[in-house]
């Protein structure tokens, strides 16, 4: 009875394409725009995830998150690394800092300064140059989405496209010279701001002076240590706070969902993608079920068991259910793989499909129990009235 | 050469046996007593035709009959099991494996070709997919529709629609075959065709047939016509004009 139930459904064209566009739709705008947020608030970790090295940041305990910073005395540096548990701990400098252009316009780029000695937290991968090209004066390594957009230099020839800032190029960093050593690959950050590399006592003369400029401490642990321990150690040895990288992570993203409209803007985008697919295939199934409500009358009175008929019902939906959402997840797919390479913020994570996965489950049970309360309270002595 | 009522009854045993069965649509005031104390047998091997006015209870008598009805009162058996005694899941197996019926509409699924209609009573009935369409295709064949296994019902005149139908009512061979004005949307010499086919059928599977109609030109395919009015049976007549009894008590039914 399940492949009658099957050949009800597809070779009812109309309305079998009908429910599946429903169901599309609904997938293809939850999992696009959820993309879309997953990629923006990737973005905001960025600098996070890109530095994958550290098993725990120590900051202030004020820091909200990863831009937030509130500089601490590079005393703080000495204590960590005092603390039981820390087998190496390495300062970092993260600022906003101004890039002059070569026609005279000013570009804020965030600017990292790592460790002079070990340059720890440097980029996940360099394009061009090496990282220990650092240590040569003034050098600076540039991102490569900042090197060819926003610190391109202006193209000489009428209407002629930027040329990238390459290897070898100097620039300005408020008012101090930086030399071009290499280009890196980064994650775009939230601002989609120029990266720009170098090493901590050069970023600390870039920078406008300050009494504290330490930014970050990043803390490796003595192996076989548990992290969480040693994060526990700092806290209290130091008065600082220590976060596992995971935890620093969450900590920025929930900074965004609580501070930012970042999520209800795209909540009621997926709210409504939701409230559309179900109303559309609602709608479209119930009338499929209503327009074979004789026919399911038939084969109640021919002898097919409630059930059965329930089954065939859910079959139908999940049916729909299933194609709609591989076409949705699709399509979307489709959407982030054409707009790769753009500045659009596209992560799609099996995390984001089990939520739209579930989503369309709920749509077609709600589909299916409208549809199937039809048929359990269907009289089979329906078939005899004309 | 014609038979009488008393011809096809006599010695064949009771299919249906139903005695002052009543049935009420609604409450108070705006309760309908559709059917008023019916008592009537159907024999096996026959074929009793419900006529009357519309709204006389002819097809809430066939309902109850079939067992897509619950009857209020009397007593009703079908071979002889009483579908108000039994759970709604038997009921519904026991009319999958004993009852065939034809539609007026004839209600075959559009989007199903006219073997795979013919097939679902099999399927309802746990035969395999494979053999059911085999023999849904036989059947077919035995109704002249072998040359169209593989259309769909909208392709097909009304006339054929309803043999698939028939088809489909007999192809689980059931004991009791139930039809709801089977002929009304055919022309006479396709009405005519169809009844010459369910005629045979009865005849050769002693298969029970009851049929509700208002089309008199099929009257003559009755062993017996049970006239209704207002819920009571007033008459019931044998096949071709030979009246069995009028009022009939259990006595003259049996």
């Amino acid at each position: 009875m399940y492949a009658t139930a099957l050949k009800m459904l597809f070779r009812d064209k109309s309305k079998y394409f009908g429910i599946v566009m429903g169901v599309m739709l609904a997938s293809m705008v939850i999992t696009q725009q959820g993309s879309i947020f997953v990629g923006i608030m990737s973005r905001t970790t960025a600098t996070i995830t890109d530095m994958g090295w550290p098993d725990i940041w120590v900051m202030d305990p004020k820091v909200a998150f990863i831009d937030d910073t509130k500089p601490l005395q590079t005393t703080a540096l000495s204590r960590v690394r005092g603390v039981e548990g820390v087998n190496f701990a390495a300062p970092l400098y993260k600022g906003q800092l101004r890039a002059r252009l070569d026609n005279g316009e000013f570009q804020n780029c965030i600017v990292i300064g790592l460790d002079d000695a070990t340059l720890t937290g440097g980029p996940p991968e360099m394009l061009r140059g090496d990282l220990s090209d650092l240590r040569q004066a003034d050098a600076v390594i540039v991102d490569y989405v900042g090197a060819t957009t926003r610190l391109a230099r202006a193209n000489p020839l009428p209407n002629g496209k930027p040329i990238p800032l390459a290897v070898g190029d100097t620039m300005e960093l408020n008012d101090k010279r930086g030399v071009v050593v290499g280009i890196s690959k980064n994650t775009r950050t939230f601002q989609s701001q120029p990266i720009v590399y170098t090493t901590y006592s050069r970023a600390i003369q870039f920078a406008p002076k300050e009494r504290k400029q330490l930014s970050f401490i990043l803390v490796k642990t003595t192996p076989g240590m548990p992290i969480a321990e040693v994060c526990k150690r700092i806290s209290e040895t130091t008065g600082l706070a220590a976060y596992t990288s995971r935890e620093f992570t969450w900590k920025t993203i929930m900074y965004f969902i609580r501070n930012t409209g970042i999520p209800i803007n795209f909540g009621v985008a997926v709210g409504l993608g939701l409230l559309i697919g179900t109303i559309i295939t609602g709608f479209m199934f119930y009338s499929f079920t209503v327009d074979n409500l004789r026919y399911f009358g038939t084969l109640k009175a021919m002898g097919t068991r409630d059930g059965t008929l329930l089954r065939m019902i859910l079959l139908q939906a999940l049916v729909v259910g299933v194609i709609g959402f591989g076409l949705g997840i699709g399509a979307a797919s489709w959407f982030g793989t054409s707009m790769r390479g753009t500045p659009l913020a596209f992560v799609m994570t099996w995390q984001l499909l089990f939520v739209a996965g579930s989503a369309v489950v709920i749509i077609c049970m709600l589909s299916a129990m409208l549809s199937m309360r039809r048929v359990m309270t269907l009289e089979p002595a329906i078939v005899f009235k004309g | 050469m014609t038979r009488s009522a008393a011809d096809v009854t006599r010695g064949r045993p009771v299919a249906v046996r139903c005695r002052s069965v009543t049935k009420t649509y609604g409450s108070g005031q705006s309760a309908v007593r559709a059917l008023r104390g019916i008592d009537i047998d159907v024999h096996t091997g026959e074929l009793l035709m419900l006529v009357g006015p519309s709204g006389c209870g002819k097809t809430t008598l066939i309902s109850v009959i079939a067992g897509v009805l619950d009857r209020d009162g009397g007593e009703c058996t079908v071979l002889g099991e009483d579908f108000n005694k039994m759970r709604s899941d038997a009921k519904t197996a026991f009319r999958g494996r004993n009852v065939g019926f034809v539609f007026q509409a004839f209600n075959l699924i559009p989007t199903l070709t006219i073997a795979e209609n013919v097939s679902v009573p099999l399927l309802i009935n746990g035969h395999k997919r494979n053999a059911a369409v085999e023999q849904a295709k036989s059947m077919l064949s035995q109704v002249g529709l072998g040359t169209r296994v593989n259309d769909y019902p909208n392709r097909l005149s009304g006339g054929q629609q309803q043999r698939v139908a028939i088809a489909r009512a007999l192809v689980h061979k059931p004991k009791l075959l139930v039809c709801d004005e089977p002929t009304s949307a055919l022309d006479h010499v396709t009405g005519q065709k169809v009844m010459e086919l369910l005629r045979d059928v009865a005849s050769s599977n002693d298969l029970s047939l009851v049929v509700v109609t208002h089309d008199q030109r099929i009257f003559e395919f009755a062993d017996r016509i049970a006239e209704m009015d207002d819920g009571h049976i007033e008459q019931i007549s044998g096949g071709l004009g030979h009246k069995v009894a009028e009022h009939p008590s259990e006595s003259a039914l049996t």
